[in-house]
């Protein structure tokens, strides 16, 4: 399964590694934009990286470590296949998002946060896709669906393990 | 002549299906040897209605919705042969949710092709910029002030008064931040204005920046929204090749340069200084104010940070004057609102207004109730740190000091409308425990109230000494509201503690239920 979770991002690499960082280590307050860099390549902050990126940045390990662990975007390790996140905020509780929420959870297999086992999906909850009159929403690798119902989830879930 | 066709590329209807109609469109009219140009465009806000069509016609634009891909082909035939559809909406313009709105600042959203600068200065953009290039930072500002306009954020501060106080700070350099984190759910406009109609942002904060003297800028935009990202930075590089970006803006002495940054997750970091934190690199802990951002901002610096609907309320009141967007409004809240219908609704979308219409006109009237049918029980105003109104305070009406006098926030304008199912003590759990999670962890009412908080709240559900832990809740919102650092920990209270007024007897088990249970 990793075969293809590598299709999509590159497999760590020191020398590439030190390229993104050094592409983006000029910027003023730079240390968000190159984590986002890393992952962007990687899939992944490798924790081989973040003495790299304190090094360039003129910052100390604990310091770029403290960043990159505070937002939860970052990952220390690649994400499954596939990454279905559920909105669970307000506006899609209101409109029945706990229920699909409880539903993709028995469905997959794994709680929300987790990777099945299979390495296929990652299930992932997200506070407000900013789709709040179409809820409740979900995002499947990057696409959003609205106006989610079960059949809807379960077309997406059938996809995602695919 | 081909047939012009408008199909949005707001996020909001691409989850529903836009991208999907509008390759149905081209693909249809091909096979048919029809010549169309389709635009896509912002949303118009009506959600419910999208995917929304619409085609240009001598009389203006006819609007069709919802419309799906199996509707495609009998949609052509009829506008082909001018026949009758069980889609049409009539004129868009004609569309009672849309007639009955005041748009200021969402005049040109779902109308122009939000990629074209050319787009953008036919419908009256930039005419605000370049007024008050002729005007100067002195009258900009009395401008800005005298319309009255309040941060859209959701602190309701004068924004004139923010720009003033930059404009006298004597430094090298000054920051102009634009506050896209818009995290709170229920809301959208924010989204909606970046991706429908971002050369207004543009155009707000470049009049800012020419106001305070600042050459820089930054828009925070949350990772969330990777649409509006992308249509951010696609209309500023279109802005600096139009020459309203970089050196010489206008053909004036000023410069000015912006850059788009993502954020990466944080809620918190939509409360400002923590923000400039991130922009900085930094985790987004809550700066102690004073000092001030105006004073001390970015790397230190004097800054105008600002939400995006308050840099979008700029060009107009620029263009129109102060005096034609502080005609509309209540009290205090002078101008426009664009308020944001959302959750359980029958009708939501973007409904933009002036101050003043009541609670109930939005919900029932406006929004048509829940989308499940059930009765309204329960709405929540201003995202997961506003408070839960029930239908007896439906008379309130939308203003930043009216809220505020029953113990509500009206924040970045978001309502979130619940059915009667909605469990009032779940929602308080999990307003503690979005807190919690969110806590940046500087100030100890936040980080640690907030855990003891939803422990409290599990025990109620559970109905352990109910009375003696209803107590603790509410003791625990007081120490978190007066003695929390930022508005996370001091305003999460809200929620809880108008879900423990007006819902008490989701907390408490009612007597008649004992009664019988014996």
């Amino acid at each position: 399964m990793t075969a293809v979770y590598e299709a999509r991002h590159e497999p760590w690499d020191e020398t590439r590694g030190a390229e993104i960082i050094a592409e983006h280590a000029s910027q003023e307050g730079a240390t968000l934009v190159v984590l986002h860099a890393l992952q962007k390549a990687f899939g992944y902050v490798p924790e081989a990286a973040i003495p790299m990126v304190a090094q360039a940045l003129n910052l100390s390990r604990a310091e770029v470590h403290g960043v990159f662990t505070f937002y939860h975007d970052f990952r220390h390790k690649p994400a499954g296949r596939h990454v279905l996140k559920l909105c669970r905020a307000e506006a899609c509780q209101a409109a029945g998002g706990d229920a699909l929420a409880a539903r993709a959870e028995a469905r997959l297999g794994v709680s929300l946060g987790n990777t099945t086992a299979d390495d296929r999906v990652t299930l992932e909850p997200i506070y407000c896709l900013g789709l709040c009159a179409t809820a409740p929403s979900a995002m499947l690798d990057g696409r959003l669906v609205g106006r989610l119902d079960e059949k809807r989830l379960d077309a997406l879930m059938a996809e995602a393990q695919r | 002549m081909s047939m012009r066709l408008f199909v949005s590329r707001d996020a909001g209807a691409l989850a529903v299906g836009a991208d999907e109609v509008a390759l149905a469109l081209q693909q249809a009219a091909a096979t048919r040897g029809v010549a169309v140009e389709i635009v896509r465009t912002g949303s118009r806000g009506l959600y419910w209605l999208e995917p929304l069509v619409e085609v240009a016609t001598p009389h203006g634009r006819i609007a069709f919705g919802p419309v799906t891909e199996s509707d495609v082909p009998s949609l052509l035939d009829a506008l082909a042969s001018n026949t009758p559809h069980l889609l049409r909406l009539g004129a868009t313009d004609e569309i009672p949710w849309l007639k009955r709105q005041t748009r200021l600042t969402f005049a040109r959203c779902g109308v122009i092709d939000p990629r074209s600068l050319g787009d953008y200065r036919a419908h009256g953009g930039y005419k605000g910029l370049e007024r008050a290039l002729s005007l100067g930072s002195d009258a900009i500002l009395t401008e800005v002030t005298a319309s009255g306009l309040r941060g859209r954020g959701g602190a309701g501060f004068p924004t004139g008064i923010k720009w003033k106080t930059v404009a006298q700070a004597k430094a090298d350099r000054k920051f102009i931040v634009c506050n896209a984190d818009e995290g709170d759910s229920g809301t959208f406009a924010d989204r909606m204005i970046m991706e429908g109609d971002p050369f207004l942002v543009i155009e707000g904060m470049t009049t800012a920046a020419i106001t305070v003297g600042a050459t820089k800028g930054y828009i925070y935009i949350r990772s969330e929204y990777p649409h509006a990202v992308e249509a951010m930075s696609a209309a500023i590089n279109a802005a600096k090749r139009g020459g309203y970006l970089g050196d010489k803006i206008g053909g004036s002495t000023h410069s000015f340069d912006l850059e788009v940054r993502v954020g990466a997750g944080a809620y918190v970091c939509g409360e400002e200084t923590s923000l400039l934190e991130s922009l900085e690199g930094r985790r987004g802990l809550v700066r102690a104010k004073p000092p001030l951002p105006a004073h001390h901002g970015l790397f230190g610096k004097p800054t105008v940070i600002n939400n995006v609907l308050s840099f979008a309320a700029i060009p107009f009141i620029l263009a129109e004057g102060a005096t034609a967007y502080a005609d509309f409004g209540m009290g205090r809240s002078r101008g426009t609102m664009p308020i944001q219908l959302a959750g359980n609704i029958r009708h939501g979308g973007l409904f933009e207004t002036a101050f003043g219409v009541t609670l109930g006109e939005l919900v029932d009237d406006i929004g048509g109730g829940t989308a499940t049918g059930r009765p309204v029980r329960a709405v929540q105003v201003g995202g997961p740190l506003g408070a839960y109104f029930p239908r007896a305070l439906f008379d309130t009406p939308f203003d930043y000091e009216a809220f505020a006098a029953r113990d509500g926030l009206i924040g970045h304008g978001g309502i979130v409308v619940f059915d009667d199912s909605v469990d009032m003590r779940r929602q308080a759990r999990f307003a503690m425990e979005f807190c919690a999670v969110e806590s940046c962890g500087k100030c100890t009412p936040c980080r640690i109230g907030s855990t003891r908080g939803v422990e409290t709240i599990e025990k109620i559900m559970r109905g352990e000494r109910v009375s003696e832990n209803l107590a603790i809740v509410e003791d625990l919102c007081n120490t978190m509201k007066f003695g929390s650092l930022c508005a996370l920990g001091g305003f999460t209270p809200y929620p809880v503690l108008s879900a423990l007024k007006h819902f008490r007897e989701d907390f408490v088990p009612a007597p008649s239920t004992l009664q019988a249970a014996e």
